[in-house]
């Protein structure tokens, strides 16, 4: 095969892997957006949140030490203990189910009823909050997370690879086990949904509110339930994004690339957000490599909103959404 | 006592639907306009033009356009970082192309031109709605910003990739570039200020407002009462983006002197502007220009107060500003949910009755 070719699909190979990573955080938006009709802008921030707390507790950080030593005056870094990764995430997974709990009790509750709209700037402004608080908690500086994730260049694939074409594919590691992952993810949240008691009552509450309120679901305990969940998702994200490239601001923002993942899959759809981000994924990497050195490269910050752009134009759901039925 | 509609006889209907029905309001508005153009200039020093007022009367003009869009037509946007570089870059080609012309008619053009980017950008809208849409001037933002940092025709080539703004006059005073006195900054943006809430506040309470407003509050509804949806929305966009590109030329010009688009149009800004407008109040000018202000003074004070009164890091000034804002925010929302615009007209409710509310 010509190299031209093979150097494609590896260009593929590897935007298959990114749009793994994009649907991951594309998950976390819709199940929360299934069950309680908020568009969680801040799913971003959240996993920036989660990784920010989980290199926190595994360094033994004092939270809030910079503004305590501002305060008093103290000189206060680490409680000098390091966790193991198992129960760091564990601990995590706390903390975010408390925010799940805090965010239902102190924000949903007193918008029960408002404009989408208006859900959708409250969780604009909790993602600001979360963004200072974590940064206040733990610091800004970028950070090295390291919870035992497989790291670098898959010999094996590269030499296999090699036999096969003359040609060695380069694939991390890292991003074949984020695909496992994920797989385990979706294939996890949908036995739960369709099996399990609280699962099906995501789903009655998704379908119609009034009508789950008058069977006797607690529309309350659901949506803590799924913003625990997604708080989950956004965990793993944030440890896949981490692992990656450190625990920085910039990861918040690839909530911003998973809005164009969820217009191309539709927001009601867990197969769609996974659908939606490969397509993304391999599409810009792919664009990148044949448009990108034409026009002056980086054409990765504006090409999945384009394209989904177009494509809502002629698919106003998205590619697995429910059809838009609009009445008087 | 003083605020009261008793007294005030209309005796025609061109003062029947003036935009200040009570007399204590006009006469509060043409000294608050005798305040910002006989006064303030007289006493405007460097850090107060910079810090405070230029920043203020700029992000208004960004606010009101926004509202226009947002606000008043129920058309989410989230690319006015976006068009507001639209708006900047057209000056500066416009002012480096043509030097012998007025600033003043660059800044007008430029508004024009970002007019037609933003009706191309919003022509979706006429399929896509709500989320979907705001998602998708997303796309306009990213898109935008990108455009003007890789074709290097939009900054002349220069080697740093910045834009900076030529010395231009109005009436022999110098108005933009490193020499501009304080006062002449504040004036130029002060007087497009007053033009545009103008224009922008007849606009609303006309014919078109009332087109906006039907689509804002169901489309269909008011596509099947003969609301042409196509020219409402796309006239939203336009004057919306008119605004926004003014907002951009003024920024640009006549406050930064020099720019870097994704530092300085970023979504950063986009979200600024959007939160300006819902702590101001959706669906008003007052509200433009109170969610500016608040939003202008928070950083300012909670600087001086955190850095300069008790000595803390910048940085961790910076990340409870953070968290002030997005708590700010939602407050506002649970709150109320119009803004300070609300606060202001129930303020002005209680005021008609005071002190016998009963």
């Amino acid at each position: 095969m010509p190299d031209q070719l093979l150097f494609a699909m590896e260009v593929t190979l590897n935007g298959l892997m990114a749009g793994v990573l994009y649907a991951l955080v594309a998950l976390g938006f819709v199940l929360i957006f299934k069950a309680s009709g908020i568009f969680n802008y801040a799913q971003g921030v959240m996993a920036l949140f989660a990784a920010l707390t989980l290199v926190g507790l595994q360094e033994g950080q004092i939270p809030f030490a910079h503004l305590i030593n501002a305060i008093l005056g103290t000189d206060l870094h680490h409680f000098g203990w390091h966790l193991t990764a198992i129960v760091a995430i564990v601990l995590t997974i706390g903390v975010m189910v408390l925010l799940a709990i805090l965010v239902e009790r102190i924000v949903l509750r007193h918008l029960v009823n408002q404009e989408p709209i208006i859900l959708f700037m409250a969780t604009i402004g909790l993602a600001y909050f979360l963004e200072g608080l974590g940064d206040l908690m733990w610091g800004s500086d970028i950070k090295k997370l390291d919870v035992g994730l497989p790291q670098g260049i898959s010999e094996t694939i590269d030499t296999a690879t090699f036999n096969w074409f003359g040609y060695g594919f380069f694939i991390d590691k890292l991003d074949i086990f984020a695909t496992v992952i994920a797989a385990l993810l979706v294939i996890g949240l949908t036995l739960f949904s369709q099996y399990s008691k609280q699962g099906r009552a995501l789903r009655a509450v998704a379908d119609d509110h009034q009508a789950a309120l008058s069977v006797g679901i607690s529309l309350r305990f659901i949506w803590v339930l799924v913003w625990s969940i997604a708080g989950f998702v956004a965990l793993v994200a944030g440890i896949m994004w981490g692992a990656k490239s450190g625990v920085q601001f910039s990861l918040s923002l690839i909530a911003l690339k998973a809005l164009p993942v969820l217009m191309l899959g539709g927001f009601t759809s867990i197969p769609g957000a996974i659908v939606g981000g490969l397509i993304i994924g391999v599409g810009e990497k792919l664009f990148e490599f044949a448009i990108g050195p034409m026009v002056g490269g980086a054409t990765e910050n504006w090409f999945a909103y384009v394209l989904a752009l177009l494509f809502l134009v002629f698919r106003p759901q998205g590619l697995f959404g429910e059809k838009i039925i609009e009445r008087v | 006592m003083l605020y009261r509609e008793a007294g005030d006889f209309n005796t025609s209907y061109k003062q029947d639907g003036q935009t200040f029905p009570i007399r204590f309001d006009r006469y509060r508005y043409y000294a608050v306009l005798a305040v910002a153009f006989g006064v303030i200039p007289f006493i405007i020093n460097d850090y107060w033009a910079n810090a405070v007022f230029v920043p203020f009367l700029i992000y208004a003009i960004a606010a009101i356009g926004l509202n226009i869009l947002t606000g008043y037509c129920g058309q989410v946007s989230l690319g006015t970082g976006g068009f507001m570089a639209v708006g900047a870059y057209a000056c500066y080609k416009l002012m480096t192309g043509f030097p012998d012309v007025s600033i003043v008619i660059h800044v007008i053009l430029s508004g024009g031109i970002t007019a037609a980017v933003g009706v191309l950008f919003g022509l979706p809208s006429l399929r896509i709605k709500g989320f979907y849409l705001a998602v998708a001037t997303l796309a306009a933002q990213f898109f935008l910003v990108w455009l003007f940092n890789k074709v290097p025709w939009f900054y002349n080539y220069s080697a740093s990739g910045q834009i900076n703004a030529p010395e231009r006059s109005v009436f022999g005073i110098i108005v933009t570039g490193p020499n501009t006195e304080a006062w002449a900054k504040y004036m130029i943006c002060l007087v497009f200020v007053v033009a545009c809430a103008w224009i922008a506040r007849n606009l609303t309470r006309g014919a078109s407002g009332r087109r906006w407003m039907a689509i804002r509050d169901m489309d269909i509804a008011a596509e099947i009462i003969g609301v042409n949806p196509l020219g409402a929305k796309l006239t939203a966009f336009a004057v919306s983006s008119f605004f926004i590109g003014i907002a951009g030329a003024l920024f640009f010009a006549v406050y930064l002197g020099a720019v870097e688009v994704g530092e300085a149009f970023g979504i950063n800004k986009s979200f600024l502007v959007l939160f300006m407008i819902i702590i101001g109040g959706l669906g008003s000018i007052f509200g433009s220009f109170a969610g500016a202000a608040f939003m202008v003074l928070l950083p300012v004070l909670l600087k001086n107060v955190l850095v300069g009164g008790l000595g803390w890091a910048t940085d961790l000034a910076a990340h409870l500003e953070f968290m002030i804002v997005g708590g700010l925010i939602v407050m506002f929302l649970i709150v109320e949910p119009h803004g300070l615009a609300q606060l202001w007209r129930l303020t002005k409710e209680k005021l008609r009755l005071w002190p016998f509310p009963h």
